[in-house]
């Protein structure tokens, strides 16, 4: 059964679109991440234009972390306050992020940059779980600890120092706001949420308590997605209702099942699985870049 | 629509100065509207009709004639982008603007039209894609350029399926009826389209018929679209809140505590 997008200007197989959510909802479940780096290339492989699936992209992480984040602030898993300093960084990065946006749209250079950035991310990412995941399965066989968590002592001199004690720490506000301003900047030109690049920096570079990162990076997400669908509804009229509500319909559901498979297999061999997934997407993607295309011209937005 | 009056004038004006007396073409289309729905997956189009026979007896045991329908989208302005390899990677390093390009372009002939009439001819009533021109400023490229540009631009429109790849076929039915197909794709542009008929005698335009139809989103479609260009601003904040509601919905819906 085929349904018109009306944003996009397409006709899609609603199954396709229902699976599609579903399938990656239920990665979301089974990692526990987010899934949007996985589903913004996947929208692009079917035929949606760039700039549609990212902006649309952006709307769906608004949904998925509303979700996440609920029973994150049931465990008192979320530090408010640096929530809020990281949300004003995003703030301010995804607006910067979304007129960038609009310009590189104008100069017919944004489908590149967002293929680069993916590639560029899903690489690094790739290859970290991949590693993480094999140390980790060495390490869990020699019955070696995981090292503790990194402090900040490199930016122990920073000005605005200021105390955020669920995190228990006594840092400048700057930092957090920097990283707030950067993973909003990707926000906006890749549609992700951006938790696993800011859960990961958060932990080595923040120095936060495990328990509360994923709680407090889906608080500001939330938010930051949410002003990254606005702006790209305003600025680009790029965020396709009827697409969103069928990726969500799909991923709610996948997430579930995700989620209670994920107790049943081993965390590591996830990690490798997940790398490897996620290789393969950013390879199809640098592939993509390199290969003689059919034709050297192509349209663009009038 | 003014446009479209000085057109079927300039028509009625051709077929008017042919030497042989105007002959009776009458047209139709089986829908004027081509309405893009929520299960929209394109259509085609039926362009039916009649040829009256020539009365004059010295043409009367001459064939019927030959049929050409041309249908043409709105005039957009299109951009152009043209790649190269940089580093190894392959992208848009040069853009032109073309100023008015019809956005849909098909034509149907009852026969090859090299065979219908001279080029000069076809030229003249802008048949066939070899005979497209579009508007592109001297200043911006000149002679073989201008020529790879315009050729690049009828590829890509080809690829979206919005030019026709090839020559459609008019079917000749008897002596005086005629049928045609156009098909329009899911990606067709909306606006004002003209299905222009033509009938060849001895080469040259004999009669001549303008059929406007019309291609708009219908329903939701329509109304999401022109929300979503409208009201941006509205429509931004609504596809955040639902989002927000679909999400705290899930939670409620498959919580597990």
């Amino acid at each position: 059964m085929q349904i018109y997008l009306p944003i996009a200007e397409i006709s899609l197989n609603v199954f396709l679109l229902l699976g599609l959510g579903g399938l990656i909802g239920f990665l979301a479940g089974l990692f526990g991440v987010g899934g949007g780096f996985l589903m913004t290339p996947l929208l692009i492989f079917i035929g949606v234009p760039p700039a549609v699936a990212v902006a649309t992209q952006a709307n769906h992480v608004v949904a998925s972390s509303v979700s996440g984040v609920m029973a994150h602030f049931k465990r008192d898993n979320v530090d408010v306050r640096m929530g809020l300093v990281l949300l004003a960084g995003g703030f301010l990065g995804s607006t910067v992020g979304v007129a960038l946006f609009s310009v590189l749209r104008g100069l017919g250079q944004i489908d590149l940059v967002i293929s680069l950035s993916y590639v560029l991310l899903l690489g690094i990412i790739g290859v970290l779980l991949f590693l993480e995941g094999g140390r980790a399965l060495v390490r869990r066989r020699r019955k070696v600890t995981a090292p503790s968590r990194k402090g900040h002592a490199w930016a122990a001199g920073w000005p605005l120092r200021m105390r955020f004690p669920k995190s228990r720490l006594y840092i400048s506000a700057l930092l957090p706001l920097s990283l707030g301003f950067g993973v909003g900047v990707l926000s906006a030109i890749m549609g992700v949420g951006g938790g696993f690049i800011l859960v990961p920096l958060m932990i080595y570079v923040l120095g936060m308590p495990t328990t509360v990162v994923i709680g407090t990076s889906l608080f500001q997400i939330i938010f930051v997605s949410a002003n990254v669908t606005f702006l790209q509804a305003t600025q680009n009229q790029t965020v396709d209702l009827v697409l969103a509500l069928l990726l969500v319909l799909g991923g709610v559901v996948g997430a579930q099942f995700g989620g209670r498979f994920a107790a049943r297999l081993p965390a590591d061999s996830l990690r490798i699985m997940l790398g490897l997934l996620i290789l393969c997407v950013g390879g199809k993607l640098l592939f993509d870049l390199v290969t003689p295309p059919v034709d050297l011209y192509s349209l663009g937005v009038s | 629509m003014a446009a479209r009056g000085v057109l079927f004038v300039a028509v009625l004006a051709v077929a008017l100065s042919t030497p042989l007396r105007a002959q009776s073409l009458i047209a139709d289309l089986s829908e004027h509207l081509v309405a893009i729905t929520t299960g929209f997956v394109g259509v085609d189009v039926l362009l039916f009709g009649a040829i009256e026979r020539p009365e004059d007896p010295e043409l009367g045991g001459q064939p019927s004639g030959d049929l050409v329908v041309v249908v043409r989208g709105p005039e957009q302005a299109q951009t152009l982008h043209r790649k190269s390899n940089v580093a190894g990677i392959w992208m848009n390093t040069a853009s032109l603007t073309f100023d008015q390009v019809p956005s849909f372009y098909a034509v149907a002939a009852s026969r090859p039209l090299e065979e219908i009439a001279e080029d000069t001819v076809l030229a003249a009533n802008g048949i066939g894609l070899d005979h497209l021109d579009f508007h592109l400023p001297a200043a911006k490229a000149s002679g073989p350029l201008r020529e790879e540009w315009r050729q690049g631009l009828i590829r890509a429109k080809q690829r979206e399926g919005l030019y026709a790849q090839g020559l459609g076929q008019v079917n000749l039915i008897g002596e005086t009826l005629f049928r045609s197909q156009v098909y329009f794709p899911t990606n067709v542009p909306t606006g004002v389209y003209q299905a222009q008929v033509f009938l060849f005698r001895g080469g040259q335009v004999a009669s001549a018929q303008v059929i406007p139809l019309s291609v708009s989103k219908v329903g939701l479609e329509a109304e999401l679209f022109d929300f979503a260009h409208g009201q941006s601003g509205a429509y931004g904040l609504i596809a955040v809140i639902l989002a927000l509601l679909a999400g705290w919905l899930g939670h409620l819906i498959f919580r597990r505590d």
